[in-house]
């Protein structure tokens, strides 16, 4: 399309608009939540991050804690949460998310914190801190977003990476003899007394993200009855380190992690393990 | 009303902790320090409602006192070299981004696993920056069980004045030895909101980050300039050190911590003997003396540095001196303490007796 046509384009649409009038008051039916910042989002097209920052700013939003809560953003693609979301936020070392999470909510019981971590960070270099803050059942959220893949360094095999799965170094496929097992985090964690609601999320359809919204919504609101550690994970993509369309991406997802990691509460309140 | 006690090092830096109005300290086993978390388990909430938590480790311990430090809290936490090691990475973040906490270093002997006995090796970590990129800590080097006690409120000042990390710089000695404290009174718990602080953004105000992170390098530029000049200032203002029998002296012994009183005892027999020596410690590792050690070295024949380690803060002593006069340097290593005979023979053979 050339310039000219462009523009005749963009003009008989505003006129259409306008002509309308859609844009009224009692027509919107979906805005972007006041807690998610105007800043431009610095993720891939496709990548699931995007997604699972609006939850948060909309469950924020809705239980109207803007000004009580506090999160911890992680090392990884998610390292700038914090331009993303109109909260207050401390930005952690790789790995130390929930260790940092726990300073905060130790001095401030009553306040809501959250942790937002990747794979590579909450499952390799974090391991240690992720157990024992679950274990010691720390009163905050752990949203745990799990790609298979470290998204920010440009591709490398994670902890979460499937038996065969290529990455920068498993070019040849992980080879789990040699490279081990993916690690299944959340049912590791479910084990532990500390850990109080257990879920795994996706944020791949309508039906998957009002779920998703859902878990979260439950992380942040169980926080006040001090029973323990709210762990979501959100099984996602990465279709640039994947390198496939973001739609093949969703559709890879969907036929190899799924099957791994499948979808569904593992710890509720009421259904213990 | 004054409270004199019979305290050991590690129990009273514990006390003084509580008795500031502390609000959390996070910390993990090790020895020779152990004695801090165990007072503090055994007294500190039941008494201000202070968090005490044992971490996972001290890379845990270190980041719980990144995030508590972030809301503006009295935050601390105390190890000993190897668990000092561990925060590094810690600590340079906490730097980085601005925040006051207290980090206390019990030191002993290393490298490695070394031993549990007392050094002074950690020196070039502390004051050199043991982490990654140019930052500094504002480093207090007590001699006394009673300075353990009054820089643990000092500390928390400075770290608040300047939003920067302070840490005490112990030994295994210091720690573990019995000596009468005056002990502060107790003061409440502040419960004071920074506006830098993350307690939840306030309503019509912005949020407020905690991060270290500036990917634009124009920008972390700025934020190094900014940390730089910060610590000029520190260094014209929060100098601290002693000088004793210094004015006819010919001869002067540096030395930082317990061993400064040694050197002290040593000055005290060459004068016996008729040899006029002074010692100046450095109480502020950095800001260091530079210049009050430059002055002193126009009158003086020779300087002996004497540390626990195998000659660390020489190099700044001898920077200070600038080749105006030899600076020589005796220290024993790995967890052994030298004896007031061992620098007086020392400064003998080395000084003395080569400038005669
Ligand atoms: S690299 Fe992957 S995880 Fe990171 S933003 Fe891009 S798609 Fe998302």
């Amino acid at each position: 399309m050339n310039e000219k046509n462009m523009i005749d384009e963009e003009r008989h649409y505003s006129q259409v608009i306008e002509e309308e009038s859609v844009c009224t008051a009692e027509n919107i039916v979906y805005e972007k939540p006041s807690v998610l910042l105007d800043t431009p989002m610095h993720y891939c097209p496709g990548c699931g991050h995007g997604v699972a920052h609006r939850l948060i700013a909309e469950v924020i939003e809705e239980l109207g804690i803007q000004n009580e809560t506090i999160g911890v953003a992680p090392v990884g693609c998610s390292v700038f949460a914090y331009n993303y979301l109109d909260i207050d936020m401390t930005e952690a070392a790789h790995g130390r998310a929930s260790a940092v999470a726990t300073g905060i909510k130790r001095v401030f019981p009553d306040k809501y914190v959250f942790s937002y971590q990747g794979d590579g960070d909450l499952a390799a270099i974090g391991t240690g801190e992720t157990i024992h803050t679950c274990n010691r059942g720390e009163n905050i959220l752990v949203v745990f977003i799990n790609n298979g893949i470290y998204g920010m360094t440009g591709g490398q095999m994670a902890p979460t990476t499937l038996p065969g799965m290529k990455s920068t170094t498993s070019p040849f496929g992980r080879d789990t003899q040699t490279m081990g097992a993916p690690i299944k985090m959340t049912e590791l964690i479910a084990n532990l007394p500390g850990t109080y609601y257990v879920t795994r999320q996706a944020v791949n359809t309508p039906v998957n993200v009002r779920k998703a919204k859902k878990a979260i919504m439950n992380g942040f609101k169980y926080q006040t009855l001090k029973k323990g550690l709210s762990f979501v994970e959100i099984v996602s993509n990465c279709p640039s380190n994947w390198k496939m369309t973001p739609r093949d991406a969703n559709k890879w997802m969907e036929d190899n992690m799924f099957p791994f990691y499948p979808l569904g509460d593992i710890k509720t309140p009421n259904k213990e393990n | 009303m004054k409270e004199l006690r019979l305290m050991k090092g590690n129990e009273a830096l514990a006390e003084a902790a509580i008795r500031c109005g502390c609000d959390a300290y996070f910390g993990y086993p090790i020895t020779p320090q152990s004695e801090v978390l165990e007072y503090l388990s055994n007294e500190a909430e039941k008494r201000t409602g202070m968090v005490v938590l044992q971490a996972e480790s001290e890379v845990a311990s270190i980041n719980m006192v990144y995030g508590a430090a972030g809301t503006g809290k009295k935050v601390m936490t105390s190890s000993s070299s190897p668990g000092m090691s561990l925060m590094q990475e810690g600590i340079s973040y906490i730097a980085c981004a601005e925040l006051p906490c207290l980090l206390v270093n019990v030191m002993r002997g290393g490298p490695g696993l070394g031993t549990i006995q007392p050094s002074q090796g950690d020196y070039f970590q502390t004051v050199k920056g043991g982490g990654h990129g140019d930052y500094k800590l504002i480093v207090l080097a007590p001699s006394t069980v009673q300075e353990l006690v009054d820089f643990v409120d000092e500390s928390f000042k400075l770290a608040f004045k300047y939003k920067n990390p302070v840490m005490i710089l112990s030994d295994g000695a210091l720690g573990q030895m019995m000596e009468k404290v005056e002990l502060p009174e107790q003061k409440e718990r502040e419960n004071i909101e920074y506006d830098w602080a993350t307690t939840g953004k306030p309503k019509n105000k912005d949020r407020r980050v905690i991060t270290s992170l500036h990917i634009e390098p124009d920008k972390m530029e700025e934020i190094n300039i900014h940390l730089q000049k910060k610590y000029k200032t520190i260094e014209e203002n929060e100098l601290r050190y002693e000088k004793i029998m210094c004015d006819d002296a010919d001869y002067i012994i540096t030395a930082f911590g317990l061993v400064a009183r040694i050197a002290t005892k040593a000055a005290e027999m060459a004068r016996e003997k008729g040899i006029k020596v002074g010692v100046i410690r450095p109480i502020t590792l950095f800001p260091f003396p530079t210049k009050v050690i430059s002055e002193a070295a126009n009158n003086i024949q020779g300087i002996l540095d004497v540390e626990m380690n195998a000659g660390q803060m020489v190099e700044d002593v001898k920077i200070a001196v600038a080749g105006k006069v030899p600076v020589e340097f005796y220290g024993r290593m790995g967890g052994v303490v030298p004896t007031p005979d061992e620098i007086l023979e020392a400064l003998e053979k080395k000084l003395v007796g080569e400038l005669a």
